[in-house]
């Protein structure tokens, strides 16, 4: 095969890898607080819509992105709402967050499909400028994902070495130790969420306005489960994240490489890959007895009345 | 649930179908008002829609059979997650194990498509309830060793089972038509329908389950011994109720019917295995059953409603020129009303 | 630090006047008064129930106490909350620790700092903590995972997290409880090297020889009264048993087994058998056992010394992984707890929340649960219950209580709970009963009536093994004794010829000697 598809294969992994890895990042922000948001794929979906819709109404890509953050936040909060104040059960309601992201997606983005959007701009990767052209034009990616990787590192300071981030970490394992600590649980959890939010709004945005630059209903295909199943092979770790992105992107773009050089092997047993590896990774922790899940992950923080 | 079924007087059963009638009137109601505000700003008329959506549903005899149709796997994946709820299992996995139910079901239906109806389908109801039950099975055995938690490993493995289905079908069992479906099956394939409608065999199939289900919990000693394990497992596991074996059991028969919840759709909806033939139903039984608590009245109940919606939907999208999804929203709003219990919800001689 | 130096003429750290505390049906705490003076160790002593944690809890600002005063440094004061009393200088150690498992000591101990700044540095934190630990000996690893750290380890991270914010006064809630006994030695160490800094140190126990090493004043609790304060100086050990019990500890037994030579095998027979303790559980070794019928066996320890599970192993739920368990003649090593019950053992657990009934259900259904077999009709398809009722009946009539049937459990008071559990354990004539705490959260008229089911039971033919810390029902009730130290038997005797010194110095380790 060439050397030309070998690029255009991994220019698309880091495409579709930058989305995984902000929604991915999200989801452990969110899961380090407590909460398990199964309705990732809703979010992403009405983030990557609201996104679309306001890029193209604006013309303004950055706008867009600006409102699939506050999108994907908004979302967040109606989880918050449910399981933080109204304490109910988060597998549920977070389901229901996925089926409401179905719908209010379509509807939003139903007059726009099929519009045409300026995206983000794409810069070229430094020194590809030698290259010939139509090589240096697959090397050219969006501010976001040269972005993705800061932003984990950032996320991981942020979780493990500030004040805001123990305070996340204490309620996600344990909401009353953090309450007896002087914390806020219910305050810190929708914190978490919105931010949580906000970063799968990132996500979502960058599959509509960067990488797509279309709208296509239930364009995420499942991109919200991938994530949640990479927070747990990432141990809900925001480094171990970018490696997690890189290996279910790369099995994405392995397979495509395989097709295109002949090999009979499917790319759908192929991509079956991470999640049996996620899952005999857990079978190895599990016998060690020692999970890497928040303790508190799932509970119902009762407060004190 | 007593022990003790008929000691209740008749003014009692009246005063708490009142309440029912009231909880669930008053979700419904908001839910809907909520999803009218929607289709107002959206520049619809909600209630243009709303008159749609029930005189399509509820005002035909058509109408009513199509919401019986969209009712019958959700009995059934809505039953998979019941089940092991019972003893404290979470399987939010009915999703994939409703495609390996499907695929296992469809290899049976297009290998041995010339055997007669009455031989091959209890064959493929079989093969259906095995594949779900082995995609439970893991989990199950993963959890009884205390490996990894049920919750966790059912959601991972529910990708994974859409992929096999894609490969089989794309690889070896599609039609010369199209690549993402099987050949239309035989129709010795196919469950009978009922009445001259749509709605399939697979409705009487979940209903019945239903009822033994109903009665296992109630009256039998196994549903005893569940509801010992149900509080916690360590207190059921020292009054010698052997936890593991039903751990493993339990997880393998709520995939088992899942299992048959995709045999069902296949053989007597589709009639055909389509690469991605569900987009949630194994979800959507998890709500149900979490709506219903478990309870298998509560989830047939539950299961009508949720099914009125969404062959609602199919009329919005025609006369509205409302995408169908558009009918998620009414959906998750009503979902969002019931999580939220808002006080008229909630049981009053809660103590 | 408080200088150590103003301690003599200071005025008491903290004084509690008159005060009062009800909870639904019980008079808690009655008209409490006691002084806590920098520099000394002041011991809370009482039986288990004595009002001792609910006051340290009304301190402390966890519960709102009815009537009475606080002073601090003689001033009046409210405490509404464990951080307000945090910030007026009071901590408290709980006997459930309160760091959590999966950060690291010096994050748990940055967590409750109250002027931690947005971006902390952890590592000042750890100097912080290392320095600390030099003074008082209090030596762990502030970058380990508590998860990692023993228990021990864990009650030193969490008395340095206390000793950071500069505490003046330490509440301590039976600390040695999960400490190991050569680990109590060490801790009195520390406490001593506090009360020298000037601290103040309110100790809860109910353990008189602790009492007697650490202590400079002694207050006794009896049934939510004080029942004298003594200092050190003054106290003996007889005086203060007087105190506690307001009697003198008898070791006349009531009633012994009259089967001197029991016929039949025994109906527990261990030998050599090993488990492995999985968390906080102890590890089980060597242990050799017989219990024959027709006799009460009872086990003493220090909790934690491996009692739990040994009921555990006998009953099958930790599993024997060397040696041999043989039940009424008949190898069980291998075989499931369902097989074990059925054969005829009954088990008492300590928690019946947790590990014997299911809130869920009524009490009948709760009394059937472990007999679904002898009760299902119809090859499983139905349930006699009509024949659990009068199983039930019956019992509740030898037993001489009842527990109205059709409630369902968790309607129950954690007294009529424990009473089903009995009733329940005790229906079915078992052969073998493993009664652990029997007698916790029973009012004083079930007490008796459980401890005369036991001797019933036993006067019957069945083997009993009780399982117990109270020393007085061990001496009172077994027929033979055996004690526990860090997983092993070290002492089997008939309990006529117990000396109880003996049993108290074996049961803590031959470490330090009692009395």
């Amino acid at each position: 095969m060439s050397k030309l598809a070998l690029l255009g294969v991994l220019s698309s992994a880091v495409f579709s890898g930058a989305s995984l890895l902000y929604a991915t990042l999200g989801e452990i922000v969110s899961e380090r607080s407590g909460i398990v948001n199964l309705g990732l794929e809703g979010v992403l979906l009405v983030s990557a819509s609201t996104g679309f819709a306001v890029t193209s109404l604006t013309g303004n890509p950055y706008l867009g992105v600006l409102a699939a953050v506050i999108a994907g936040g908004l979302m967040n909060m109606i989880l918050g709402y449910l399981v933080v104040n109204r304490k109910a059960n988060q597998l549920a309601s977070g389901l229901a967050l996925m089926f409401f992201g179905f719908g209010l997606s379509a509807l939003i983005g139903k007059g726009f499909v099929g519009a045409k959007i300026v995206g983000l701009p794409r810069l070229a990767v430094p020194g590809s400028s030698g290259l010939p052209k139509l090589y240096a034009s697959l090397l050219r990616f969006d501010i976001l994902i040269y972005l993705a990787v800061p932003v984990a590192i950032a996320i991981w300071w942020l979780l493990f070495r500030t004040r805001w981030g123990l305070g996340v970490r204490a309620v996600g394992e344990s909401p009353d130790t953090a309450f007896a600590s002087g914390r806020n649980p219910r305050l810190i959890r929708f914190q978490a969420l919105w931010l949580g939010g906000a970063l799968a709004g990132v996500g979502g945005a960058h599959l509509s306005i960067a990488y797509a630059m279309n709208w296509t209903e239930y364009m995420t295909a499942g991109l919200g489960f991938i994530a949640i199943a990479l927070v747990i092979f990432s141990k809900w770790h925001p480094l171990y994240a970018i490696a997690g992105a890189l290996l279910f992107s790369g099995a994405v773009a392995f397979q495509l490489l395989l097709q295109s050089s002949g090999i009979q092997v499917s790319p759908f047993l192929l991509s079956t890959i991470p999640y049996v590896l996620t899952l005999v990774v857990l079978m190895a922790w599990g016998s060690r007895r020692r999970m890497a899940a928040p303790a508190g992950l799932g509970q119902v923080y009762e407060g004190v009345e | 649930m007593g022990n003790t079924p008929g000691r209740r007087g008749a003014a009692a059963f009246w005063a708490s179908l009142a309440q029912i009638s009231i909880r669930y009137g008053g979700v419904f109601l908001l839910g809907f008002g909520l999803f009218g505000l929607i289709l107002l700003i959206s520049g619809s008329n909600p209630i243009d829609s709303y008159r749609d959506i029930f005189v399509s549903t509820l005002g035909s005899r058509y109408g009513l059979s199509e919401v019986l149709v969209a009712m019958t796997p959700l009995l059934l994946t809505a039953l998979a997650v019941a089940l092991p709820s019972r003893i404290g299992l979470i399987n939010v996995g009915g999703e994939g194990q409703m495609y390996m139910g499907a695929c296992l079901a469809t290899w049976a239906a297009l290998t041995f498509g010339g055997l007669p109806g009455w031989f091959l389908l209890p064959i493929m109801v079989l093969l259906g309830m095995i594949g779900g039950a082995a995609w439970a099975a893991v989990p199950g055995v993963l959890r009884a060793r205390g490996i990894v938690s049920e919750t966790i490993s059912t959601l991972l493995l529910n990708p994974v089972a859409p992929m096999i289905v894609a490969f089989f079908v794309f690889g070896y069992w599609h039609s010369p038509m199209d690549t993402n479906k099987t050949p239309i099956f035989s129709a010795s394939a196919r469950l009978p329908t009922l009445f001259g409608t749509r709605i399939s065999l697979g409705l009487i199939l979940g209903l019945a389950l239903l009822a033994v289900f109903w009665f296992v919990m109630r009256s039998t000693r196994w549903g005893l011994e569940m509801r010992g394990l149900g509080w916690n497992h360590q207190a059921g596991r020292l009054n010698g109720i052997p936890n593991r074996k039903y751990v493993i059991v339990v997880m393998c028969l709520g995939g088992a019917i899942a299992g048959l919840a995709g045999m069902v759709l296949v053989s007597g909806y589709y009639g055909v295995l389509l690469a991605n033939f569900s987009r949630g139903i194994g979800f959507m039984g998890f709500l149900v059953s979490w709506l219903a608590n478990g309870s298998p009245i509560g989830i047939v109940v539950t299961s009508f409603v949720v099914a009125i919606i969404l062959t609602g939907g199919n009329l919005l999208q025609l006369t509205r020129d409302l995408p169908y999804s558009v009918i998620n929203i009414l959906l998750a709003m009503t979902l969002f009303v019931v999580l939220a219990r808002p006080s008229f919800t909630r049981k009053k001689a809660e103590s | 630090m408080i200088p150590g130096s103003e301690a003599v003429s200071a005025p008491p750290v903290l004084s509690v006047r008159d005060l009062v505390k009800r909870f639904p049906g019980v008079l808690a705490n009655d008209s409490i008064s006691l002084d806590a003076m920098p520099g000394e160790v002041h011991a809370l002593l009482g039986e288990n129930g004595a009002g001792k944690s609910t006051l340290v809890k009304c301190i402390y600002g966890f519960y709102r106490r009815d009537s009475g005063e606080l002073l601090i440094d003689g001033e009046p004061t409210e405490i509404r909350s464990p951080q307000e009393a945090r910030s007026r200088g009071i901590g408290m150690v709980f006997q459930t620790l309160t760091l959590i498992p999966a950060l690291s000591v010096v994050e748990n101990v940055a967590l409750f700092l109250a002027d931690l700044p947005a971006i902390p540095k952890l590592e000042r934190i750890a100097a912080g903590l290392e320095t600390l630990g030099e003074r008082y000996d209090l030596k762990v690893d502030p970058w380990a995972q508590v998860r990692d750290l023993s228990i021990g380890q864990q009650q030193k991270a969490e008395l340095l997290k206390l000793l950071l914010s500069q505490p003046r006064l330490l509440i301590l809630d039976e600390p040695t409880r999960v400490l190991a006994p050569q680990e109590v030695q060490g801790f009195f160490q520390v406490l001593k090297r506090l009360v020298d800094d000037g601290l103040s140190v309110i100790l809860i126990t109910h353990k008189l020889n602790e009492v007697l090493e650490c202590a400079d004043r002694i207050t006794v609790l009896r049934q939510g009264r004080v029942a004298g304060q003594v200092e050190r100086t003054d106290a003996t050990e007889t005086g203060l048993v007087r105190l506690m019990f307001d009697r003198d500890l008898t070791i006349a037994p009531v009633s012994r087994s009259t089967a001197e030579s029991a016929e039949g095998p025994p109906v527990l027979e261990l030998q050599q058998a090993y488990t492995r303790g999985e968390g906080a559980a102890t590890s089980l070794e060597q242990i050799d056992l017989v219990i024959r019928p027709w006799e009460i066996v009872g086990v003493a320890g220090v909790s934690g010394n491996g009692q739990k599970e040994l009921g555990e192993l006998i009953l099958g739920s930790a599993p024997c992984i060397q040696g041999t368990k043989r039940l009424f003649g008949e190898d069980f090593t291998r075989r499931s707890i369902g097989d074990v019950r059925r054969a005829g053992v009954a088990y008492i657990p300590e928690n019946p929340l947790a590990m014997a009934v299911n809130p869920h259900m009524t009490v009948l259904q709760n009394m059937a649960i472990t007999q679904t077999r002898r009760y299902s009709r119809r090859g499983g398809l139905s349930i006699d219950w009509q024949a659990v009722e009068s199983d039930t009946e019956l019992t509740w009539e030898r037993l001489g209580f009842r527990v109205p049937p059709h409630l369902l459990a968790r309607s129950l008071s954690g007294g009529n709970l424990q009473r089903a559990v009995i009733a329940r354990e005790l229906s079915h004539e078992p052969r073998l009963i493993i009664a652990s705490y029997l007698t916790h959260g029973l009012d004083v008229q079930s007490v008796h009536a459980a401890r005369a089911a036991l001797v019933q039971a036993r006067d019957q033919g069945a083997g009993v093994l009780l399982i117990s810390e109270d020393l007085e029902e061990l001496s009172e009730y077994s027929d033979r004794m055996v004690v526990m130290h860090a997983g092993r038997i070290v002492g089997d005797f008939r309990t006529a010829d117990a000396d109880i010194y003996e049993v108290g110095r074996l049961m803590t380790g031959s470490q330090f000697a009692y009395g």
